[in-house]
């Protein structure tokens, strides 16, 4: 086995063979997925506690389907509603949770980092499931299953992400798998919504869309956020769509087979016209959810190796 | 009348830009005479410094105690102990306590528990407007009477261009010396981070260092506008510089300081979000300190503070958005700023010009100097003395230096507060 890390924090700390085996195992999982009998014990007595501090449906529910179908005992927080409102910090949480011997701690926080601080004080394998505006790396791993069985590969593509960069732990993610994996990465946007210093990520940036998506295997649309809208980022939802919505039109920029991916959930008529997220010869949106939870078995099944492998603590 | 004598010393002396071996006698609690060679004056107590250096104390503008508001996270007591334990003779303290340190009552409270708690000189600051809110002036005359040595809203920029240019007037005609924090509010509000590629990668909100630039333009005009005293409390970037050298050559009243983890740290260390290293403004790139660096070597900038800040384990302990912003360094100003002389960016004297000479100067104080006259405020320490810095070990009660764990060269082996000893090592 090479995925050697404790934890799943972020893309930046694997090596392209460690991405590679996750995607390996999650295609197996695939196809445990689509028989009737779609279930494994690679968890069988872990207790896995989700603990999102930011709304989420479907990655929440994802990772939960994930780990009930190797056979864990998955237990929600909503953390929303619960201490944390009383004034609770992050760590008095971690060590209450800590106490009660969780074995994987899937976690979103609405703050950039707050998953590695909380991964430095328990004991158990922690999920990053999206963090701020810094990583989201079971949805990069996700995207890169899907293009991989789209395309057949996952090296020498072009691929664009488009939209709201600058706020995306998405394309964070994405970015660096990418470029791990020796793929030509273009990022289109209006200059408003790219991060600073993107010109040093070894990518391409595009401010038009007619000439970013030019001749590109992969075309990723981003969700942008509501209140991103208010005249503050872009002038008006009207004007960003016209310029950056993916339309056929602008669709047609790219290679003939060119797929189109989107972590949803999707503004239709703001970043992708309905027609085209729903046209099934193009759009691979659906496919996104299926690996989605392939892709957390792979990546909870490995930690959870790695876990069952460490010596065990001796109690006092 | 007893007079000591320090012999066999490396005499460090900013003012002439020398380091030599020497002898300096200490008479009153002054210094009564120095020299070099081996004739010297009889005493009644002798000091061998075994070769060691001796420089004017520290005069460190810009330390924050947390009196009155949070005396958990720093007293005078505790704060004079690491300033001694530092060499750090004088400490000229901040107002950003709550309640802020912004009449006069309240400052005497202050003054008259800093001197009785602590073994060093503590000069403190007032605010420049009540509250810090930005407003309205303090009582500047009443304040000054009462011992504020210079006036600051500490890192609160004063947005409102008429509140500031009226505060700077007025504290002209009194002669008052305002220190501010050069930074554009609108542009910085909620940063945690420079931004660049690190920040990005981070995904953590950040300011551009322009903001600093446009913060110290419009302050300096403002001050071709009113004439006033000006000291810009940390100038940590390339870009800021130009502006500074053009307002100095056009003879305004301006000064400028850095602090200590500006010119010894950048933005790299914060790596996986670690807190400690979160100050304001947030450390900046490698191009910055190195230019930073040289400021200081050539006097563009006139000083070196500590910006020592005490936070508490649970001010830190929070994803990094979050978290306070500060780090303590009373006790790690000289250590630190000792890496430069060891890498061959500053010397000695320098270093000593701009963490004592400069920053007595500019607050019009006695000390900061090796010559005949000046209070015998003095450090004695070994400058190649290596060790792991151990942040349990620190005098402050909060433990927050970037510091811990790291491995630094330089120990204070003694320091001396108007002639008398307040500091030895064990």
């Amino acid at each position: 086995m090479t995925f050697s890390h404790s934890h799943l924090l972020g893309i930046e700390p694997l090596s392209p063979p460690e991405i590679t085996e996750i995607l390996d195992l999650a295609d197996q999982y695939v196809a445990l997925n689509r028989q009737d009998m779609k279930h494994s014990d690679a968890l069988a007595g872990l207790t896995q506690i989700n603990m999102f501090f930011e709304n989420s449906t479907r990655t929440q529910a994802s990772f939960e389907l994930a780990g009930k179908r190797l056979g864990a005992d998955v237990m929600n927080m909503a953390m929303q509603a619960s201490s944390i409102k009383k004034g609770e910090t992050l760590i008095d949480t971690a060590m209450t949770l800590n106490a009660m011997h969780p074995d994987l701690l899937v976690v979103r926080h609405p703050h950039s980092g707050a998953v590695d601080l909380l991964a430095q004080k328990v004991n158990c394998a922690v999920l990053n499931a999206g963090d701020g505006r810094h990583e989201h790396p079971t949805q990069a791993l996700l995207d890169a299953l899907t293009i991989r069985r789209a395309k057949g590969r996952l090296h020498r593509l072009n691929i664009a992400i488009c939209g709201d960069i600058a706020h995306s732990r998405v394309a964070r993610s994405n970015i660096l798998l990418l470029g791990k994996m020796e793929n030509r990465v273009r990022l289109i946007g209006p200059p408003t919504l790219m991060p600073s210093g993107i010109a040093d990520f070894g990518v391409e940036v595009y401010d038009d869309m007619a000439e970013g998506l030019r001749d590109v295997d992969v075309v990723m649309m981003l969700r942008l956020q509501r209140e991103r809208m208010d005249g503050g980022f872009i002038p008006s939802e009207r004007e960003y769509y016209f310029r950056y919505g993916l339309d056929a039109e602008k669709l047609g920029y790219a290679k003939e087979d060119a797929i189109v991916m989107h972590p949803g959930p999707m503004n239709r008529g703001v970043e992708i016209d309905g027609e085209i997220a729903d046209d099934i010869n193009r759009s691979v949106i659906q496919e996104q959810v299926e690996m989605g939870v392939a892709v957390r078995m792979a990546a909870m099944d490995l930690l959870a190796r790695n876990l069952r492998a460490r010596p065990h603590e001796v109690l006092v | 009348m007893t007079t000591t004598l320090l012999t066999n010393a490396r005499l460090i002396d900013p003012e002439q830009g020398t380091e030599a071996p020497g002898w300096l006698l200490i008479e009153n609690g002054a210094i009564a005479a120095t020299g070099v060679g081996a004739e010297r004056p009889e005493a009644d107590k002798m000091v061998d410094c075994g070769g060691k250096c001796l420089a004017p104390g520290i005069v460190d503008i810009g330390v924050k105690v947390c009196e009155p508001g949070e005396r958990h996270k720093e007293s005078y007591r505790s704060a004079g102990l690491a300033a001694a334990a530092g060499g750090v003779t004088t400490m000229v303290t901040r107002p950003d306590t709550s309640p802020a340190i912004d009449s006069p009552e309240t400052l005497e409270f202050v003054a008259r528990r800093a001197n009785a708690a602590g073994p060093v000189h503590v000069r403190p600051m007032a605010a420049l407007t009540k509250g810090r809110e930005g407003r309205e002036m303090t009582e500047i005359g009443f304040l000054m009477d009462a011992g504020a040595v210079a006036f600051t809203d500490c890192d609160h920029v004063i947005a409102n261009t008429k509140v500031f240019s009226r505060a700077l007037t007025y504290a002209r005609s009194l002669g008052a010396l305002i220190i501010a924090h050069p930074q554009e509010p609108g542009l910085s509000a909620g940063a945690a981070a420079t931004s660049g590629k690190f920040a990005s990668l981070r995904g953590l909100p950040a300011v551009s260092p322009m903001a600093e630039r446009m913060g110290l333009d419009r302050d300096i005009a403002l001050l071709e506008m009113t004439g006033a005293a000006y000291h810009a409390d940390q100038i940590t970037t390339a870009r800021a510089l130009p502006a500074l050298e053009r307002a100095r050559r056009n003879g305004l009243n301006i000064t400028a300081g850095t602090s200590i983890h500006h010119l010894t740290l950048n933005e790299l260390d914060v790596a996986d979000y670690r807190t400690f290293f979160k100050v304001k403004p947030p450390l900046r790139s490698e191009d910055d300190r190195q230019a930073v660096i040289e400021a200081v070597r050539k006097g563009l900038i006139d000083v070196i503070s500590s910006m020592h800040t005490p936070q508490d384990e649970e001010s830190k302990r929070l994803p990094f958005e979050e978290a306070a912003s500060g780090a303590v360094a009373l006790e790690t100003l000289l250590p630190a700023a000792l890496r430069l002389y060891h890498s061959g960016d500053l010397d000695l004297p320098t270093l000593f010009r701009a963490m004592a000479l400069n920053p007595a100067r500019r607050l019009g104080l006695p000390s900061g100097r090796l010559s005949a006259g000046a209070p015998a405020d003095l450090v004695l320490f070994d400058a190649d003395k290596p060790f792991v810095m151990d942040r349990t070990t620190l005098r402050s009660k909060s433990k927050n230096t970037p510091f811990d764990g790291q491995r630094m060269q330089g120990k204070v082996l003694a320091t001396y507060v108007a002639g008398t000893p307040v500091f030895e090592a064990a």
